[in-house]
């Protein structure tokens, strides 16, 4: 068990590890550090004086394990753009991102594996024909496109809800939150719903399938012919079987959520994380991008590690030693 | 008939609609069942057995449902109640027990959970109660320690455990009637024979009656007191036990009976139906056996005949009409087939060179984990040891024959004899010349064309998007090739070796029946003019009737093309019919071959003798047989000195520590420290 858990943390820290080392690379190899911080008309020598203060001159490991040892730190520079610490662009940036993303997994989750469920269950009723078809147009239209359809609609036909924007936000801390003032809560609706469409379809069938796979296994069978009732086999039986391989892709789905959420935090102007990497992108901020890169890796990183654990105690598989008996 | 039955099926008919019309898959089908009786159930796969079952506890698989007659259980109309209703019927007054063990538990509740749950839908127990009936059940099905055991899960039960387990399920709540359908067809001899003791035992005990579907004549013959035969959906004879196997009546049955081979008997060939079931959708009007019946005449062809009675049973054929005239059937499949003067076994004449011979061979598999793993977990390397040190010599036209329980590494044998592995270690030597590593075959591509090998499932074998023809033409060595419209005759003539037309080369092999496609993969492997086949469970996936035309064309082939075989089954029978030596393997080595007479009367190695003693055969018929113990170990971590140790009622201490060398005695290779030592007791046949 312990091992278990150990080698997980192990690997993470190995994939942190490779990620840092391209955002390092990004970071010192893409554009020139120096030129970013003087003006035009610097003389060489204090160009190389400053190289040499920075540590740009050392050797490329001594480099790499300070920028490891400063990223810990929570140390990521300074900005080339906004010439502030990127580390507090970030604290400001990072708590919209959160709240739409998570809002997001909530939808995506709490539709996506009844409704999964239901149309598994219910094969032949209306609403599940009706479910599967709408499903389809959730894959099948972009992101970006949706975001525009639901502007269109809901903000410059009804004038219903807001287009871009967080609205008003209160300060907690460092925390700045959009979900106790109402215009705050009605900016967060449809950026949500944007972002959360195609991971609930995606969900919804995958549950669906899984669930129709597992119903067709020998021990459901099994289970009916002792007579259990339809609820034991359907939620004690068959629902936690499909939730073994559901887990797995939903926590690479909810991880993506976060990355989407450029698309859709262009779309309506939200001032997180993802639509600083695009400005940040468009004018060469490296230190911001590279640290973005990051960022992004370790929440992906920390999703997968919770799945793995959690698949851990959902399975007993993997958690109690195989040893067969005679 | 004196007590009313438990279970009447009454004109029992079960319908498929499809996109192409109805098919009706049980056609006006009557049994019945008495309390407590075993009534077995048999026949050849797609003959709609499974489907009866389901229909009696209402779990047909939509869209089936049952379009007409009436199944009564205990008194009462059971085939229309509502869902709710049939629902409590099963698991608490009808039982069921499927075919394969290790995949009917679910693999995320311990054992005792699924058997509580069940308990709890049934009986009015408390918890507590309720486990501990749990307990005594687990007990009861021999599953040792059980306080502790039950709350692991399926997967830390082996695959016989499971099985005992699913007994316990089915029978928690007392069922009258267990129906089981191929409760033993995914075990073990060994294990096979264990679950059939257990299972009559607990049903008797416990007053049910079982239905046993099963397509084993052999477990049929010692556990069913009565028994349907089952054709196409409907059930062409009927009566006790003794009469179906010895005395059968419908010429499909005495088909059938002739077509199983029987260590209890020698035959030169196996007694022939030809053709195969029909499908649902082309079933033939009148006796549905007309096609392949060699008794038919013109009435069978358009009326179809009920069961009446004949004897002590009930038959559903035209020649029992009249009940004062007994046909005389023994002429029905030339009876001359079962004359014993030309058996393989005594076929033997001048002793011949040895043509394969295989020393010390060893094939290991790694199948460690990660290193980051084996480090955390401080483990080591997990090496399966599939072939531990073989030795095997196999002489021109002979058919070696070689059997073990699963997981011995019989496959493994065959492919690395045939080159599909590089053996870890050991020597293979064909016709003087030697074939133990890659680069040694590369040289001896000529020699190594001799050798061709043919696999269990012909359905995986042969690429389904290559016409016949091309998958035959495949097989044909490029020098042959060559020979303008040289190629074409030879499929032709391939085709037509193997009993089928060159016609057939056209289709696609999904448009043909198993034992057809079987016969394909045949005729691919002699493509290549071999001289030496290595048959690896080539019948095991057909029915028994298909078995004996794939076994009386391969006798055909040795004895046309002179052919060697290495035959490998599971199937003691099988291999007693076809071998002229035998083989045993447990874990990775020969612990006995001899000739096939030799080892079938006077078995020497205490395995041979278990595996003898626990083999179901149609000869067996009433008699019980003697319990064995154990599961065969895990080949990764074998137990140490003779690996049957722990199984072995001879076991002292030198078995423990020291491997037995195998050593030749009266023209036998065994390899056992009684043996040698002198202090086995001899053989008492069972
Ligand atoms: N490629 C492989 N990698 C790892 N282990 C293997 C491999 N092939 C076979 N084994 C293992 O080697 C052992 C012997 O397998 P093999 O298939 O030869 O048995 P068998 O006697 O043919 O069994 P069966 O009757 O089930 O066909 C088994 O434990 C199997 O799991
Ligand atoms: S009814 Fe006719 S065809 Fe059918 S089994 Fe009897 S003899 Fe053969
Ligand atoms: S060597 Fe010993 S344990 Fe092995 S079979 Fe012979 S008597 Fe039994
Ligand atoms: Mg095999």
């Amino acid at each position: 068990m312990i091992s278990y858990i150990l080698a997980r943390v192990l690997q993470s820290f190995v994939v942190m590890l490779c990620v840092a080392a391209i955002s390092f690379s990004l970071f010192t190899y893409v554009g020139d550090p120096i030129a970013n911080l003087v003006g035009i008309q610097s003389s060489d020598e204090k160009r190389e004086e400053l190289r040499e203060s920075l540590g740009l001159n050392d050797a490329v490991p001594v480099q790499f394990a300070r920028f490891v040892g400063r990223a810990v730190r929570m140390e990521f520079g300074i900005s080339y753009q906004q010439k502030r610490s990127v580390a507090s662009i970030i604290a400001e940036r990072l708590p919209a991102t959160l709240e739409l993303s998570i809002l997001s997994a909530l939808i995506a989750l709490g539709i996506g594996i009844p409704a999964g469920i239901y149309t598994a269950l219910r094969r032949e009723s209306w609403f599940s024909h009706f479910f599967l078809s709408a499903s389809l147009v959730g894959v099948s239209l972009p992101t970006f496109l949706i975001g525009i359809l639901l502007i269109f609609t809901f903000s410059v036909h009804f004038h219903l809800l807001p287009s871009f924007g967080r609205g008003e936000v209160v300060q907690l801390g460092f925390w700045s939150t959009g979900l106790l003032t109402a215009s705050g809560l009605k900016a967060l609706i449809m950026p949500a719903i944007t972002l959360a469409l195609f991971q609930m379809t995606l969900i919804m069938r995958l549950v669906r399938s899984e669930m129709l796979e597992v119903l067709r296994t020998d021990y459901i069978k099994f289970a009916r012919a002792r007579g259990l009732s339809n609820r034991t086999v359907h939620f004690g039986y068959a629902l936690m079987n499909t939730l073994v391989p559901v887990i797995t892709i939903t926590g690479l789905q909810l991880g993506s959520i976060i990355a989407f959420a450029i698309i859709t935090e262009t779309v309506f102007q939200w001032p997180g994380v993802g639509l600083m990497f695009i400005q940040a992108i468009s004018e060469v901020d490296i230190p911001v991008m590279s640290t973005y890169l990051l960022l992004i890796a370790s929440f992906f990183v920390i999703i997968n590690l919770t799945v793995d654990l959690l698949y851990y105690f959902v399975d007993p598989r993997l958690r109690v030693g195989r040893d067969v008996r005679a | 008939m004196s007590k009313p039955p438990l279970l009447e099926i009454k004109n029992l008919r079960v319908e498929f609609p499809t996109r192409h019309g109805t098919l009706v898959a049980i056609d006006d089908l009557s049994l019945h069942i008495a309390p407590g009786e075993v009534l077995g159930v048999v026949g050849e796969s797609g003959a709609g057995k499974s489907m009866t079952g389901a229909a009696i506890i209402g779990l047909l698989e939509p869209p089936g449902r049952i379009a007409g007659g009436e199944i009564i259980f205990d008194g009462q109309r059971i085939d229309n109640l509502p869902d709710e209703k049939i629902r409590q019927i099963r698991g608490r007054h009808i039982g069921a027990i499927f075919q394969d063990p290790l995949t009917s538990l679910n693999p995320l509740h311990t054992v005792g959970r699924q058997i509580t749950d069940t308990i709890a839908a049934h009986l009015p127990l408390t918890a507590r109660q309720a486990r501990t009936r749990a307990l005594d059940l687990l007990g009861e099905v021999g599953i040792p320690a059980a306080s502790e055991r039950i709350d692991h899960y399926p997967h830390q039960f082996s695959g016989g455990m499971r099985q005992r387990v699913v007994i316990a399920l089915a029978l928690c709540a007392d069922p009258k009637l267990i129906i089981a359908d191929e409760p033993t067809t995914a075990l073990d001899v060994s294990i096979q024979a264990q679950i059939i003791v257990l299972l009559k035992r607990l049903c008797s005990q416990h007053g049910s009656a079982i239905m046993l579907i099963t397509h084993d004549m052999g477990v049929i013959a010692e556990t069913a007191d009565r028994v349907a035969v089952m054709y196409a959906g409907r059930v062409g004879e009927v009566g006790p036990v003794s009469e179906i196997i010895h005395n059968a009546r419908l010429p499909y049955t005495i088909g059938l009976m002739g077509s199983i081979p029987s260590i209890g008997e020698e035959v030169d060939r196996l007694v022939q139906i030809d053709g195969s079931m029909p499908r649902l959708n082309e079933t033939p009007p009148g006796c549905r056996y007309h096609p392949r019946c060699p008794k038919v005449f013109d009435r069978c062809k358009t009326e179809r005949p009920e069961l009446i009675p004949a004897g002590p049973s009930r038959v559903a054929c035209w020649l029992y009409e009249d009940p004062t005239e007994v046909p005389a059937l023994d002429l029905v499949h030339s009876a001359a087939a079962r004359k014993a003067g030309d058996s393989p076994h005594s076929r033997g004449g001048a002793p011949a060179a040895t043509l394969i011979e295989a020393k010390g061979l060893k094939q290991y598999f790694d199948v460690s984990p990660p290193l980051l793993t084996r480090i955390l977990e401080r483990t080591g390397r997990r090496i399966v040891q599939a072939v531990d040190g073989l030795d095997i010599s196999i002489k021109r036209g002979e058919t070696f024959g070689l059997v073990g329980e699963s997981g011995c590494g019989k496959s493994t044998v065959a492919r690395t004899i045939v080159g599909l592995f590089n053996a870890t270690a050991g020597t293979i030597s064909y016709n003087g010349a030697s074939l133990s590593t890659r680069e040694e075959r590369a040289r001896n591509l000529s020699v190594q064309h001799k050798i061709q090998m043919i696999f269990q499932d012909p359905q995986a074998s042969l690429n389904p998007r290559w016409r016949v023809f091309d998958i035959v033409a495949e097989s044909i060595p490029k020098s042959r090739r060559s020979l303008a419209g040289g190629v074409k005759e030879r499929v032709g003539e391939l085709l037509r070796q193997v009993g089928m037309s060159p016609l057939d080369g056209d289709k696609f092999p999904h448009e043909f029946s198993g034992g057809q496609r079987q016969r394909i993969s045949i005729a691919r492997a002699l493509g290549g003019e071999p001289e030496f086949l290595v048959c690896d469970e080539p019948t095991s996936a057909l029915d028994v009737s298909v078995q004996a035309q794939i076994l009386n064309l391969m006798v055909e082939l040795q004895r046309t093309l002179g052919l060697t075989y290495l035959f490998i089954s599971h199937d003691l029978a099988v291999v007693h019919h076809i071998s002229t030596k035998v083989g045993v393997m447990y874990l990775g080595r020969i612990v006995e071959w001899s000739a096939t007479q030799q080892l079938f009367t006077r078995p020497l190695h205490p395995y041979t003798r278990m595996l003898l003693d626990a083999v179901p055969d149609i000869s067996k018929t009433g008699t019980m047989r003697s319990q064995v113990e154990g599961e065969v170990p895990s080949p990764i971590d074998p137990p140490a000195g003779c690996s049957f140790h722990p199984r072995c009622p001879f076991a002292q201490d030198r078995c423990r520590a020291e491997v037995p060398e195998s050593i030749m005695a009266e023209g036998t290779a065994i390899a056992c420290h009684a043996v040698q030592e002198g202090r086995l007791p001899a053989w008492r046949a069972p």
